[in-house]
């Protein structure tokens, strides 16, 4: 098995590129089968990988070649799979395997055909090498490399210019992240010599809890900006722009989770300290009831789902921040098929009407299109953490987490994001599917998509439903036994340094995780379903039944103020626009233009070479044609070389 | 009487090779340059002896008839330019030769 672990990243490459070379000659249809064709076949070698890792607690690894040979600095190319790789690369082949099959329909007809089914493999290749690697110059390829992937990807409509903006800003917001992200990596191999993950962690009680701290601060802003955290979010609703199946695949299955995989992955520095911890749990809530409250008052209904994937993340990073990791991975799991589903039922919904993304021009869909409705309410009902559905195990395990690390405040908070979830999510369902139709007959006409995108649909609905008992029972489902051993790698390396005590300290917690009483899951499991329902509930009562306690518009008139600064996302682009961009354009055109570039670059540039014309003019006339003055020239210039050269030999200088 | 020593050719080496650069320098007649060109040559020919003679070595000896035998050669050529400068411009004064200025 672990001799073929090359072809997993290798086939989706080797897709890749024959579309983007020979694309363009080809069939539509041969470009997508052979994109498909790839990630089937990486899935069917992830399958196998993740059968063995199964019954083995033995990583898979398999020796490429040396990327970077240079003296101490040495970067080999390894593949590594662990438990908690094997996971992953389910996740990204699977829904990959699924997206692809889907925007055969959803893109069926589009010019750009061929060079979308040539950057999703790239990507997938990219995503893949970032969770197969075995150290941080290798994630940080594919780190970047997946950036890209999506840069290409949200500015896929190139010639539409709020797809070309979203693109940047997607971009530059994500090089703010990286530049953490790099000086972290920069730091640790300053700190321990090495920039492969098990020499690192084997080498963690080198440096103080201090050195760790920043390390892992810096880390998390790499985290930050991939997963959408805070101050960084910015970028994610906007990569709407991309086609939906790039929303579903990158924006919110596979990509933005990255950062959390990465936390995760990072488990022995970011665990060792517990300052770095808690600014992440802090930073998670806060995203997560953000985007979740943001997401109440968009009419976009891809940007519902996008603020909701913000909120998500959120939880994910929450739970790596209370030392819940297990939960993290288990809701990045679940996380990936439901909302992975909600895209994908929402472009079809999209495609069904024409391109139409303004939910209040939707309305009574259920009827027109039942596949997508019933796959869409699975999905929102898995988002919501209706029980028995998958997202409500995870999210519980997260709430749970939060509760036993002491985070009470903090764990409110997510019960808050975690009821926001509900009412969002079914505020979309029954403005979308339910009530009266709200779009004009005389040009729409909905229609259910083809089978070609209402199958994968099914297909994510299956796990979307049911990913939830790989976590049963709560707290000791097989996901946790499974995943275990990854979050416990450095125990026998114990002994010495504060840093492993308190890496101890935080495994403790984890060990309090499984022995969680009978009666507080219950209490949790009650707190969140009343809170589920409860959302569930007004959205019934709101949109459809339209009772006039629960009338949107007298909620919004009244909340005033509070839902302008909803509907308008806490004014953070405006902040940003204010504070950051303007600022820039006013260093960039007064001081780096004007001053930098025009005076001193330029002016160097022109200076040397009026120099020079300056200098020829006056040496020009030294050319007489008269050849005695040569020839005198030649003479003082003998008379000048031998006299310096003997006055150096004699000693009468000293 | 003093005894012949090197100084004795360096110094009549010298004041030939000064004369005739003096020569190359102010005079205008190719062929007066030329023939100040020889004085040169000749100067340093004389150093070349004068080593040798204190070394009491033939390389010196030997070098010498070598720059006398590469001067003629030159002495050819050069009069041959001479030749066909008069010829093509009807000057041999280096003051009307100046087409090569800028």
């Amino acid at each position: 098995m672990s001799d073929l672990l090359f072809l997993i990243p290798l086939l989706p490459l080797l897709a890749a590129t024959i579309n983007f070379v020979f694309g363009r000659r080809m069939a539509d249809a041969q470009t997508a089968w052979l994109a498909t064709a790839s990630i089937a076949g990486s899935f069917a070698l992830s399958l196998a990988a993740f059968g063995n890792q199964l019954d083995s607690d033995e990583p898979l690894t398999q020796h490429l070649y040396d990327w970077i040979p240079a003296g101490l600095f040495h970067v080999p190319l390894n593949l590594y799979v662990d438990h908690l790789t094997a996971i992953m690369l389910l996740v990204v082949t699977s829904v990959s395997l699924v997206v692809h099959i889907y925007s055969q329909g959803y893109m069926a007809g589009d010019p750009g055909f061929y060079r979308f089914f040539s950057f999703l493999p790239l990507f997938v290749f990219s995503m893949l090498m970032l969770v197969l690697a075995d150290n941080f110059l290798v994630i940080f390829f594919g780190w970047e490399a997946v950036g890209l992937c999506s840069y290409l990807l949200i500015g896929f409509y190139f010639k539409r210019h709020s797809a070309n903006q979203a693109a940047k800003k997607a971009f530059i917001v994500n090089r703010v992240g990286d530049f953490g992200f790099a000086t972290g990596i920069m730091l640790i191999f300053w700190k321990f010599d090495s920039v492969v993950f098990s020499e690192v962690f084997a080498r963690l009680e080198l440096v103080s809890v201090d050195t760790l701290t920043i390390i892992a601060l810096l880390l998390f802003t790499g985290a930050a900006g991939k997963s959408a955290q805070l101050p960084l979010f910015v970028w994610l609703p906007d990569a709407m722009e991309g086609p939906t199946p790039v929303s579903a695949l990158i924006h919110a299955a596979t990509m933005v989770t990255a950062g959390i995989y990465m936390l995760a992955r990072m488990y022995p520095i970011v665990s060792a300290s517990s300052d770095a911890m808690f600014v992440i749990a802090l930073v998670g809530a806060i995203t997560a009831f953000m985007a979740g409250s943001i997401a109440l008052t968009q009419f976009d209904i891809k940007r519902v789902i996008a603020y909701s994937t913000v909120s998500h993340l959120g939880f994910m990073a929450f739970a790596i921040g209370v030392g819940a990791w297990v939960a993290a991975i288990f809701h990045l799991f679940t996380h990936a098929f439901f909302k992975g589903l909600l895209f994908l039922g929402s472009g079809s919904v999209i495609h069904g009407m024409h391109e139409e993304q303004d939910m209040r021009k939707m309305g009574g869909l259920r009827k027109y299109m039942p596949t997508t409705y019933w796959t869409f309410a699975i999905a929102a009902a898995s988002n919501a953490g209706i029980i028995v559905f998958a997202g409500f195990f995870s999210k519980d395990e997260i709430l749970v987490g939060g509760w036993l690390d002491h985070q009470y405040a903090l764990t409110i908070i997510m019960f808050g994001a975690a009821f926001f979830s509900s009412l969002y999510i079914f505020r979309a369902v029954f403005m979308t599917f339910w009530g009266e139709e709200r779009f004009d007959p005389e040009h729409v006409h909905p229609h259910e998509s083809p089978r070609i995108m209402t199958v994968p649909l099914i297909l994510l609905a299956i796990p979307a439903f049911a990913a939830g008992v790989v976590g049963l029972p709560p707290e000791d489902g097989w996901i946790h036994d499974f995943l275990e051993p990854a979050f416990h790698v450095e125990e026998h390396a114990e002994e010495t340094a504060s840093a492993i005590a308190i890496f101890q300290e935080g495994e403790e917690h984890a060990e309090e995780g499984h022995h969680v009483s009978t009666a507080m899951t219950i209490t949790f499991f009650a707190l969140s379903t009343v809170l589920a329902i409860g959302g569930l509930a007004i959205a019934y009562l709101a949109y459809v039944a339209k009772h006039p306690a629960f009338d949107p518009r007298a909620w919004a008139e009244r909340a005033g103020p509070v839902y302008d600064l909803l509907y308008n996302k806490y004014y953070l682009d405006e902040i940003y626009e204010r504070l950051i961009i303007h600022p820039l354009y006013w260093i960039s055109e007064n001081i780096l233009w004007k001053i930098v570039d025009i005076e001193i670059i330029d002016g160097t540039v022109n200076g040397v070479a009026a120099t020079v014309n300056y200098s020829s003019n006056q040496l020009r006339r030294v050319q007489t044609g008269f050849v005695a003055n040569y020839a005198l020239a030649i003479a003082i210039g003998a008379v000048i070389v031998i006299g310096i050269a003997l006055a150096l030999q004699s000693d009468l200088l000293g | 009487m003093e005894e012949l020593t090197a100084t004795h050719f360096l110094l009549l080496s010298a004041a030939l090779f000064i004369i005739g650069m003096m020569g190359v320098l102010t005079r205008r007649n190719v062929i007066v340059i030329f023939m100040s060109v020889e004085l040169m040559i000749n100067g340093v020919n004389v150093a070349l002896i004068g080593f040798a003679w204190e070394q009491n070595s033939m390389v010196g000896q030997s070098f010498a008839l070598f720059v006398i035998a590469v001067a003629a050669a030159e002495s050819i050529v050069g009069l041959g330019i001479i030749m066909a400068l008069q010829r093509r411009i009807d000057t041999i004064d280096v003051a009307d030769v100046r087409q090569l200025r800028e």
